[in-house]
């Protein structure tokens, strides 16, 4: 289980963090999100006491990171978002050695076996890091965190380079891994958060700017009050009716799907459900409705949203 | 400690600085070694620990150089700092990894001595005590290399630096000779690494010495703990 109590951290007048908490709970996976020099990878450096906090608390199993580094260190696999890789070591002798530093006291030979095989790299243990490619070397890092098997996890963009049936494959991994393990990954890939979190933490600006499950975000700026409607018939009629409608604050038609066919986007006032309407005037004029769909943002609008400064309405959940 | 310890001595060898050190090292120190005692039938080898001190000048910095500025330049750092291992361990895991090197190095005149003892008789307790004021002296030296490539991440950097401040402490005794000050001379004498090492080679073992040494080693490397520990929380 992973603490983080009010942890702020100030380059010279610049806050980098800001006075954020939260907790991952066993068996978790947490999602990181945020634009480039949000406060991620800083944060994550205070997770692993690479640097240490202005203020406030990293408990990792109920260890102070600060307080006694190397029992809070030992429960934590930590792949940085430049992977701690000597270049001129074999795969074997470089797994070997984190194995060492990291005192493990697991049956090295078999260890190895089963960290080589999670991460597909058994096949280049032989030959040196920096022949390696980009996807190949993300993976031994990914390895070197795993190594020990410390029961925390703190994956700094851990998809990086790698090609997308790579992403698929290490996405499945953490996934797996995330049954018995705390798993906290950032990414600024809003699909692969999505696929592989049970929670969402959006940073920007070094606050924590969201803090929902993943679904649950997506669902509370979920509006009715925003439709896309295919309807057969004249544009520029149908056009006219929809704003005839009451409480209708913008309609257009960009794209004509089939022909004859337009698609509309229409947004009515917050909390005002116009599908009836629309199937009111519908009826009224004889159009037929071929599609009639409420627009559901995804997390790449939500980020967009918060991170661009504009308020959407969370549920009061987790959202500060 | 051990797991650095055992990585680093790997990686002096792959990276071949090692083979470069003791190479010269062999080469210059042979060839004082041939011209000063092989030649001119000497077994006093009080020359050849002289050009040992001055070499190790040029030559530790080199072998230190890369111990922590690469860690930093290739971001292998943080896979240490983020491991569960104390800031001393890391640093002494190096420093007795380079250490290991230099007693290779010095061993070389254990050989010396064998063959001038084919020949002749060799004082080897003075041999003996030589090489121990070599040791002592490099123990120091590497700490001070040590710390100088903890402050930089370019390699050629913590050379050069590693050289200029070696030669600082060298050429303490000439600064001490122009200053007219009493006081202050005697303070720069005290701290001259060359007339503590001078007194080996004549054959004499003074103990303040020995601890004069040590203590720089140690100083130097609780500094460099203190240049992370200083990283860390900034």
């Amino acid at each position: 289980m992973i603490e983080v109590r009010n942890l702020t951290k100030h380059y010279g007048d610049k806050k980098a963090v800001n006075d954020i908490s939260f907790t991952v709970e066993d068996g978790e996976i947490l999602g990181f999100l945020g634009p480039n020099g949000a406060g991620k990878s800083t944060t994550m450096n205070m997770l692993t006491g690479y640097i240490s906090s202005t203020s406030g608390k990293v408990l990792i199993n109920g260890v102070d990171v600060l307080e006694d580094p190397i029992k809070a260190k030992t429960n934590i696999g930590y792949l940085p978002e430049i992977p701690p890789l000597y270049l001129d070591m074999t795969v074997k002798a470089y797994l070997n050695f984190v194995f060492d530093l990291k005192k493990s006291k697991l049956p090295r030979r078999s260890h190895m076996k089963d960290v080589m095989a999670l991460c597909k790299i058994k096949d280049v243990e032989n030959r040196l890091i920096k022949n390696l490619s980009k996807g190949y070397k993300q993976r031994v890092g990914l390895a070197q965190a795993l190594v020990g098997n410390p029961p925390v996890l703190i994956l700094d963009e851990p998809t990086v380079g790698l090609d997308p049936k790579q992403m698929v494959e290490i996405r499945t991994l953490i996934k797996r891994l995330g049954k018995n393990h705390t798993v906290i990954l950032s990414s600024h890939i809003l699909s692969e958060i999505q696929a592989v979190c049970d929670r969402v933490i959006i940073i920007d600006h070094g606050v924590i700017a969201a803090d929902d499950t993943a679904t649950h975000l997506s669902e509370q700026v979920t509006t009715d009050h925003r439709v896309i409607a295919r309807i057969e018939g004249e544009k520029a009629e149908i056009l006219q009716a929809i704003r005839g409608i009451e409480g209708i604050r913008y309609v257009r038609a960009d794209m004509e799907r089939e022909k004859g066919i337009w698609e509309y986007e229409i947004e009515a006032e917050p909390g005002r459900d116009i599908r009836r309407d629309i199937n009111a005037i519908a009826r009224e004029h004889a159009w037929n409705i071929l599609l009639l769909k409420t627009m559901e943002m995804t997390l790449e609008d939500i980020f967009l949203k918060i991170t661009m400064g504009e308020q959407v309405e969370l549920g009061k959940g987790g959202t500060k | 400690m051990g797991a650095i310890y055992r990585r680093e001595i790997g990686a002096f060898f792959t990276s071949s600085i090692a083979y470069v050190f003791l190479a010269v090292f062999f080469i210059i120190t042979g060839f004082f070694f041939t011209l000063g005692n092989v030649a001119s039938a000497s077994s006093n080898l009080s020359q050849v620990f002289t050009v040992m001190f001055i070499i190790s000048i040029l030559l530790i910095p080199i072998l230190t150089m890369r111990l922590f500025s690469e860690e930093k330049k290739q971001k292998t750092e943080q896979g240490l700092l983020t491991a569960p291992v104390s800031l001393t361990s890391i640093v002494l895991g190096k420093y007795f990894a380079a250490l290991t090197i230099f007693l290779i190095a010095v061993s070389i005149a254990l050989i010396y001595g064998f063959i001038l003892s084919i020949f002749g008789t060799v004082a080897w307790m003075t041999l003996l005590s030589n090489c121990l004021a070599m040791i002592l002296v490099g123990a120091a030296f590497i700490a001070v290399g040590l710390f100088v490539s903890s402050l930089t991440e370019n390699q050629i950097a913590a050379a050069v630096g590693g050289i200029v401040f070696l030669l600082l402490f060298f050429l303490i005794d000439l600064l001490a000779s122009f200053i007219r000050v009493p006081w202050i001379q005697s303070v720069l004498y005290e701290l001259s690494f060359y007339s503590r090492y001078y007194e080996f080679t004549c054959g004499i073992f003074n103990l303040s010495s020995v601890l004069f040494y040590l203590s720089t080693a140690v100083l130097f490397n609780f500094f460099t703990v203190r240049v992370f520990e200083k990283r860390r929380w900034s």
